[in-house]
Order: structure tokens, then C-alpha cells, then sequence
């Protein structure tokens, strides 16, 4: 039995292992200008945590396969150093790992949440119900019209609740369920749920970000490749949660001028 | 102290009624069992669920025979509709959170070995003891009963985040009815454990016999000790937090819905709640349940380790510092469940931490183990096996902890499997690893037979291969961005990754068949066993100087005397390699204590 633990959890380990060193499931492509920071992180991370379980589990294997052998008259021997010298390289080892991931892991957390968005950033407004995301843009003004929550009516494709005979803002506002964006340009995300909470995903694009009821929020990012990705929901909001996505298409600026003045002329 | 445990025992002698005896006990070895007997069958409901949810993922339109039994709308021609997907996975997490990994490893053993292992005749409060597991079994009932009132149960999952689990029917089937009876099942479910946490508190500090220093209890003693500390504090923090659940949908408040909510196009008529509150209501109570649900684990993989490579640990209070250790910390760190919350991002920060200190302790435990195994004489038995694997999973989860530390790399990994397979590892199978040792350890001394060796050997390494197979593919889903808590993958970027969701359900629906052994093994010992000694195991605390099952008053009229630390294993004793901590040999120690 002793045999058969150890070869198991050697074989266990190593299969493991194996899926991880060769990125047969890894993260999907970055196209994000922060992303690499994050990419980084998640490489030395996982190579400080694969270091730890390859060697506890051999270690673990080892020791059953060593010491589960019946050995009459011999005594128990102490591991040298005893407890202490552990305790001390536990506090050294892992402290020290976890010091340093902290501390460079906060920076590429700073990059995406603390650093303000640029003055120029493009900003898009999103909002997430019950089982879809639309889009705002603020259209030639450059300012978006006030939200009337008691005027939304999917009926009339009224998603925002924007009263466009009274708020001379909301009239050139465009509304889109697509999201586009212009290439290498900050967007400037401002974020809002109109029923429960839900999230902004995009694997590609590194982010992922709540909509909290009650709260407006917003995320900055730039996306520097061109293409057609999904943005997911990530927050359970109820039975349509699994469908509940929307796409975003990076494009060029010329392109991407061009596809705001044909959605302006479907509003 | 033990004249305080005649005195509780005095209040109430061996019943010889049915009902007194075997249903409203007060013997806190009956009322053990009783926990223990609620979460298997709260286990056996779990990983039913557990199968219906993984074939849906699997092969969403396979027809499971016989499920629109279950529910006629729920799974019309036996195919699961996506929010009964979501409303049996609410249930599966909640019934395995609260009903078994909670109430096995800590009630149920808790309650039978805890008084024995500190030399009692019983806990303080027998009335609050049975009434703990009275509770608790009446908020199993209200759980279930869910799935037999209108649209059924909650889909809110486990968390019951606000406003989906606040804002009524509305929001979706089982968020009227459903949701009222989750949450005031988890507000009776707190009032039980506020009652035993009660009650394992004053045992450990006042109900102790005669030599029994707080430094001489085992491990399980401390673990249990500093389990209801920690319960005692996060349960005090939840029922509330579930009564104005309640609140806001039987009596019109808006403890956790904000204005301005529109569902299908109604503006809903609620003002002024907060639904980030929920968050941190729920975590505070929630992280340190995670600890709730693997402290005692690791205080009986100690114990039974013990026993089993015949040493005591490398240091017995390096383990009960660590321990002592996570509890602190468990209330610092509840904040990286909600990195990407909308939190203020600073307090990621500082949340961020704590969670990576945590697992100096932690690691600490796990060297200490690894380390204490060199040069042990091992007895490779059932109980032993499971321990063994329960280092296993503990390393396995501990590891992707360091991922999800950081918040930085949450980005990436918030809500995907990467964290159903460390929750999965580090709380959920590493603890059923325990319950699982434990029943192999203890069975002889809680039904007076012992269980078959050869069925329980095969149960572990089927067991053991069949875990992994399970859990550890959750986490290359979650690198590869696979969201949680969908009922199908209908996104492109997530078709590739359903091979892997199909490996993971055979292997998840034989694994689960497997535990057919372990309940054939179970029932048949419990009759046909062969007759238990009273220390099978050559161990050393108080249950093995009593005999298996022990008397109604634990001792036989006499309290145990202790004379020594609780695991003098490896030295020369009048009966072996060991001294238990009733014998007064005087013994030469060549301690290794630091």
C-alpha cells in the first residue's frame, strides 16, 4: 500500500504538472497594454506555487514509501533540526515569497485600479441588466444625457431611461448592444447596474470589474490588437447568467469613426 | 473543574425511554451521532446534486431518468432548465457548506470526543447541547423544504449576493418563497451552532479532570476549542445578516437593495440599502467558516497521524499557535472574496495581505506534519491513509491560494473554476479527508466494531485518484477563463474547454460511486463488525482508557486521572510504544519540542 500511495502521488503530481508547463489551458491572448504585468505576476506565482507542490508531494511520497516499510528494533529518528528550524524556514521561505509577490503584484493592481484614466480617454458608458450589457456613447457633444431609471423600457429600446424630448444632452447620445472601441486609445468604462449585481469580463483584455447596484464605477484600459472578443458576465445574476455577453470589436480609429456615425444613424 | 462535571452529569442520569435515549437526548455521545447521522444523509443529498449539476455540464441535454420527479418544471423530460441548474447548485453548496462540513467535522466528532478527550462526563449545558442539534435539524428541514414550495429553491447561489437574493420574486424562480426559507434556514442553522460553540467553550475551559492542563489536551481538543471561538464570533455575524434578508422580503425593508433598481421594467419600490453590506456581512462570517470547516480537520489529521507513525509531532504548540494563528487572521482576510467588488481598491491592498500571511501558519502545519513523518514507523491503516491524503489535498489547495491572494491575479481568476477548484481542495476535500479519517479512527470507540480494513484501503485510493481528477482540471479551466456558475458554455472562447467539463463528470460520478463502499462498509460494520477492543489503535488519549462505546457517563463512575502529555508515542511503555495519559508510569522523554 505504502508503494502504491507513493507512485500515486508522484504520478498525481506529475500529471499536474504537466498541463500547466506546457499551457495546454493557459490564459487566452493578452491584448492589453497592462496585461504583461499581470501575465508576469501570473508566471512567477505559478512557478513559486508548482515549486511548493512538487516538492511537498514528492516530499510526502518519499517519506511514505520510506517509512511505511516495517523495520523492527530500529527507533524513531528526529528530523534534523526539529520544529524550529521549519517554523524559521517557513517564516523565511514563504515569507519572503509572499512579500514579494505583494508587493510587485501591487503595482500591476495599481496599473488597473489605482492610476486615474487619462484626460483624452474615450469614454463609454455600460450598463448590465438582466441578461445583457448595452453601451453609451456620448455622441458630438461629448456629454452623456441623465439616466430616468423609471423611463427604461425594453419595449421601446429605451435600455438607459434617457428622455431625449427633455434632455437636449441625451439626444445625440448613441445606444449600442455592441461595445466598439478604437485601437491603442484609452476608454475610460463608467459602469452601472440597473437590477442586480453583475461583471464586466474580457480574458483578452485583462479586466474584470462588479457592477454593483446602487453604485456607479468605472475602469480604464487600452486594447493594442485589432479583433472581435466577448465580454461575459462573471457575477451570478440569475437564470439567463450563463448567456449574458456581450462583444466587443477593437478596430482602427478610421473604422471606428466610421461605425459610430452608422450607429448614430439608427438611433 | 471535574467536581463541575459530576455535578452537570448528576443533573440528568442514563434514560431508559426511546425518546430520551435515542431522540431528545442529552448524552452529548447520542447528540454526536446525531450530527454525524445529519451530515451523512446531508452528504449523500449533496453529491446527488453534485452528479445532476456535472452530467448538465457535461452533456447539457442528457436526460437524467426519473429527475422530473424532482421537480416538474425544474427538469421537464428529465433535462435540467438553466435556472434549475442554478437552484440545485445553490442547494448542493449550501447543504455541503453548512450541513456537512460544518456539522461533521465539528459538531459531530466535537460533540462525543471533546468531553471524553478533556476527562467529562458530559458538557455544562446538555440542554443546549441537544437543543443545538435540534436546531440545526429543523434548519435542515426548512432547507429542504424549498424544494417542495412554489418555483423552488433560491438560485442565488450559496454567497446570496444582494440584490438578487433581496429585491423578491422578481429577480427570478426561487427568489420569493425559496429565498425566505434559505435564509431563515442558516438564521436557525446559527442559532445551533451559537449554542454548541457555547457549550464546546465551557467544556474545554471549566469541565477538564484532574491533570488535564490546557497544554496536555490534544490536538482535536484544541482544534474544536479554537473552531468554536472562531464560530462563536462568524455565526453572531451571519444571523443577522440573514434576518434582515428575511426582512426585506416579508416586511418591505431595504436592508440591502439601493433605489433606482428596474427589473422588467419596473422600478422596484425600494430605497436607501446597501448590496456591498451583504458582501462583507457574509464574508466575515464567511472566510472564517472556511477555517470552521478545516481546523478541526487539521486537529484530527494531527491526532490520527499520531497514532499512526507512532511520534509525537515535531512540536505540539507550534501546532496550536498556527491554529490560533488562522483563527486571528481568518476575520482580517475576508476581503479578497471581493477584490473586484467595487471595493475601494486600496483595501485590496490591505485585504491582500493578511491573505498571504495566513499561509505562513498554514505552512507551517504542513512542514510540521511532513517533517514529523521522517523517521516514523507508519501504519499504513484506513485512518491513516486518509490523513495522509488530506496533507495531500491541503497542499493542493493551499497552493492556488497564493493566486488568489493577490489581487492582481483576481483579475483573472474572480469566479472562474480556478477558485471552485481551490475551495474545492482546501476546504471541501481536504475536510471530507478528515471526516473520513476520523469515522475510520473512530468507529470503533463511537459503535463498538471495527470497520473493514481491506474495503476502506480500496475506498481511499480510489477516493484519493478520483479527487484529483476531479478538482485539479477545475484550475486549468479557470486559467483558461472558464466563469463559474453557468449551466452551459455557449460563449466561444469557453466550447474548447467541455472535453475537460466531460472528463471531470465521469470522474465525478465514479468517484461518487466509490463512497458506495465506504456506506456499505459503514452499515455492515455497524452490525457485523468485528467486536472492538478499547484502544484498537494503541493510542494514547482519553477515549482509548474507556470502553468502546463508551458508558453513558464516559468513565464508568470514575473520572480518568491525567498524568501526562497526550501523544507519548516512540518511547517505552508498560504496554508498548506508547504511555497513554491516564497510566502514571514515569517516563524518560528525549523530547524534540521547540
Amino acid at each position: 500500500m505504502a508503494k502504491l500511495l507513493a507512485i500515486t502521488l508522484i504520478v498525481i503530481a506529475i500529471v499536474s504538472a504537466i498541463p500547466i508547463l506546457r499551457h495546454t489551458w493557459w490564459m487566452p491572448e493578452d491584448i492589453s497594454t497592462h496585461g504583461h504585468a499581470i501575465d508576469e505576476q501570473m508566471s512567477e506565482t505559478m512557478a513559486e506555487a508548482g515549486i511548493s507542490f512538487l516538492a511537498s508531494q514528492f516530499l510526502l511520497a518519499l517519506f511514505i514509501w520510506q517509512y511505511a516499510r516495517p523495520r523492527p528494533g530500529e527507533k524513531i529518528k528526529k528530523f534534523p533540526g526539529g520544529a524550529m528550524g521549519l517554523v524559521i524556514a517557513a517564516f523565511l521561505l514563504v515569507g519572503t515569497e509572499v512579500l514579494a509577490l505583494g508587493v510587485f503584484g501591487m503595482k500591476a493592481w495599481a496599473n488597473v485600479y489605482l492610476a486615474p484614466p487619462a484626460a483624452d480617454a474615450l469614454p463609454v458608458q455600460v450598463q448590465a441588466g438582466q441578461f445583457a450589457f448595452y453601451f453609451r456613447y456620448p455622441g458630438p457633444d461629448g456629454t452623456f444625457g441623465p439616466l430616468h431609471p423609471d423611463q427604461i423600457n425594453e419595449g421601446n429600446e429605451n435600455f438607459f431611461g434617457l428622455d431625449t424630448a427633455h434632455d437636449p444632452d441625451s439626444k445625440d447620445d448613441i445606444v449600442t448592444a455592441e461595445m466598439a472601441i478604437p485601437v491603442n486609445r484609452e476608454i475610460h468604462l463608467l459602469m452601472h447596474s440597473k437590477d442586480v449585481g453583475h461583471s464586466f469580463f474580457v480574458p483578452q483584455l485583462r479586466v474584470q470589474q462588479d457592477f454593483v447596484p446602487g453604485l456607479d464605477l468605472s475602469l480604464h484600459f487600452t486594447a493594442a490588437k485589432t479583433g472581435r472578443y466577448e465580454i461575459v458576465c462573471t457575477q451570478l445574476c440569475g437564470l439567463g447568467h450563463y448567456n449574458m455577453k456581450a462583444y466587443l470589436t477593437v478596430m482602427s480609429q478610421a473604422e471606428f469613426d466610421d461605425w459610430l456615425k452608422k450607429q448614430a444613424a439608427l438611433q | 473543574m471535574h467536581d463541575m462535571s459530576a455535578q452537570a452529569h448528576a443533573a440528568h442520569h442514563a434514560p431508559t425511554g426511546f425518546i430520551r435515549k435515542y431522540v431528545f437526548s442529552l448524552d452529548h455521545k447520542v447528540i454526536g451521532k446525531q450530527y454525524y447521522g445529519l451530515a451523512f444523509f446531508a452528504a449523500i443529498i449533496g453529491m446527488i446534486l453534485s452528479w445532476i449539476m456535472r452530467v448538465h455540464l457535461g452533456w447539457t441535454n442528457f436526460a437524467i431518468p426519473g429527475l422530473h420527479l424532482l421537480s416538474k418544471n425544474g427538469a421537464p423530460g428529465d433535462i435540467l432548465t438553466p435556472e434549475y441548474y442554478l437552484q440545485l447548485m445553490t442547494m448542493h453548496g449550501t447543504i455541503m457548506v453548512f450541513f456537512v462540513l460544518t456539522t461533521a467535522p465539528f459538531a459531530a466528532f466535537g460533540n462525543f470526543f471533546l468531553p471524553i478527550q478533556v476527562g467529562a462526563e458530559d458538557m455544562p449545558f446538555p440542554r443546549f447541547n441537544m437543543m443545538s442539534f435540534w436546531v440545526t435539524f429543523v434548519s435542515f428541514l426548512v432547507m429542504i423544504a424549498a424544494f417542495f414550495v412554489g418555483d423552488g429553491p433560491s438560485l442565488a447561489g450559496w454567497t446570496q449576493y444582494a440584490p438578487l437574493s433581496a429585491v423578491g420574486p422578481a429577480a427570478g424562480p426561487g427568489q420569493g418563497m425559496g429565498e425566505v426559507l434559505w435564509a431563515s434556514s442558516i438564521a436557525i442553522f446559527c442559532v445551533g451552532q451559537l449554542l454548541g460553540s457555547l457549550n464546546f467553550i465551557t467544556t474545554t475551559l471549566d469541565m477538564r479532570t484532574q491533570g488535564m492542563s490546557l497544554w496536555r489536551m490534544p490536538l482535536t481538543t484544541w482544534a474544536w476549542f479554537i473552531t468554536s471561538v472562531m464560530g462563536l464570533t462568524a455565526f453572531a455575524v451571519l444571523m443577522p445578516a440573514c434576518i434582515l434578508l428575511v426582512l426585506d422580503h416579508v416586511a418591505g425593508t431595504s436592508f440591502f437593495v439601493p433605489s433606482n433598481l428596474v427589473i422588467n421594467d419596473q422600478l422596484q419600490p425600494h430605497s436607501g440599502g446597501s448590496t456591498l453590506l451583504w458582501q462583507h456581512l457574509f464574508w466575515f462570517f464567511g472566510h472564517p467558516e472556511v477555517y470552521i470547516a478545516i481546523v478541526p480537520a487539521m486537529g484530527i489529521v494531527s491526532h490520527i497521524l499520531m497514532a499512526n507513525i507512532r511520534r509525537p509531532l515535531l512540536s505540539h504548540r507550534a501546532l496550536i499557535y498556527s491554529m490560533g494563528a488562522i483563527a486571528v487572521l481568518s476575520y482580517m482576510v475576508y476581503g479578497h472574496h471581493m477584490f473586484v467588488s467595487g471595493m475601494n481598491p486600496i483595501s485590496s491592498i490591505a485585504f491582500s495581505f493578511p491573505t498571504l500571511v495566513i499561509t505562513i501558519p498554514a505552512t507551517i502545519i504542513v512542514l510540521i506534519w511532513l517533517g514529523s513523518l521522517y523517521g516514523s514507523k507508519i501504519r499504513l491503516n484506513s485512518a491513516c491513509l486518509f490523513s495522509l491524503g488530506m496533507i495531500s489535498m491541503f497542499i493542493s489547495g493551499g497552493v492556488s491560494g497564493f493566486f488568489l491572494a493577490q489581487p492582481s491575479l483576481d483579475i483573472m481568476l474572480h469566479a472562474t473554476y480556478f477558485v471552485v477548484g481551490h475551495f474545492h481542495f482546501v476546504m471541501a476535500v481536504a475536510a471530507m479527508f478528515g471526516i473520513f479519517a476520523g469515522t475510520y479512527f473512530w468507529f470503533p470507540k463511537m459503535y463498538g466494531r471495527m470497520m473493514n480494513e481491506t474495503l476502506g484501503k480500496i475506498h481511499f485510493i480510489l477516493t484519493f485518484i478520483g479527487a484529483y481528477c476531479i478538482f485539479m482540471p477545475f484550475h486549468y479551466l479557470g486559467m483558461a477563463g472558464n466563469v463559474r456558475r453557468y449551466q452551459a458554455f455557449t460563449d466561444d472562447y469557453l466550447q474548447p474547454l467541455i472535453p475537460v467539463h466531460r472528463f471531470i463528470t465521469i470522474a465525478a460520478v465514479a468517484t461518487g460511486a466509490v463512497q458506495a463502499i465506504f456506506l456499505y462498509n459503514f452499515i455492515h460494520s455497524r452490525f457485523w463488525g468485528k467486536p472492538a477492543p478499547e484502544n484498537p489503535w494503541e493510542a494514547t488519549s482519553l477515549e482509548w482508557s474507556t470502553t468502546s462505546p463508551p458508558p453513558f457517563d464516559n468513565f464508568g463512575g470514575k473520572l480518568p486521572v491525567v498524568y501526562h502529555d497526550p501523544y507519548q508515542y516512540g518511547v517505552e511503555g508498560p504496554a508498548g510504544d506508547y504511555v497513554m495519559q491516564t497510566d502514571p508510569t514515569q517516563i524518560q522523554l528525549e523530547s524534540d519540542e521547540a
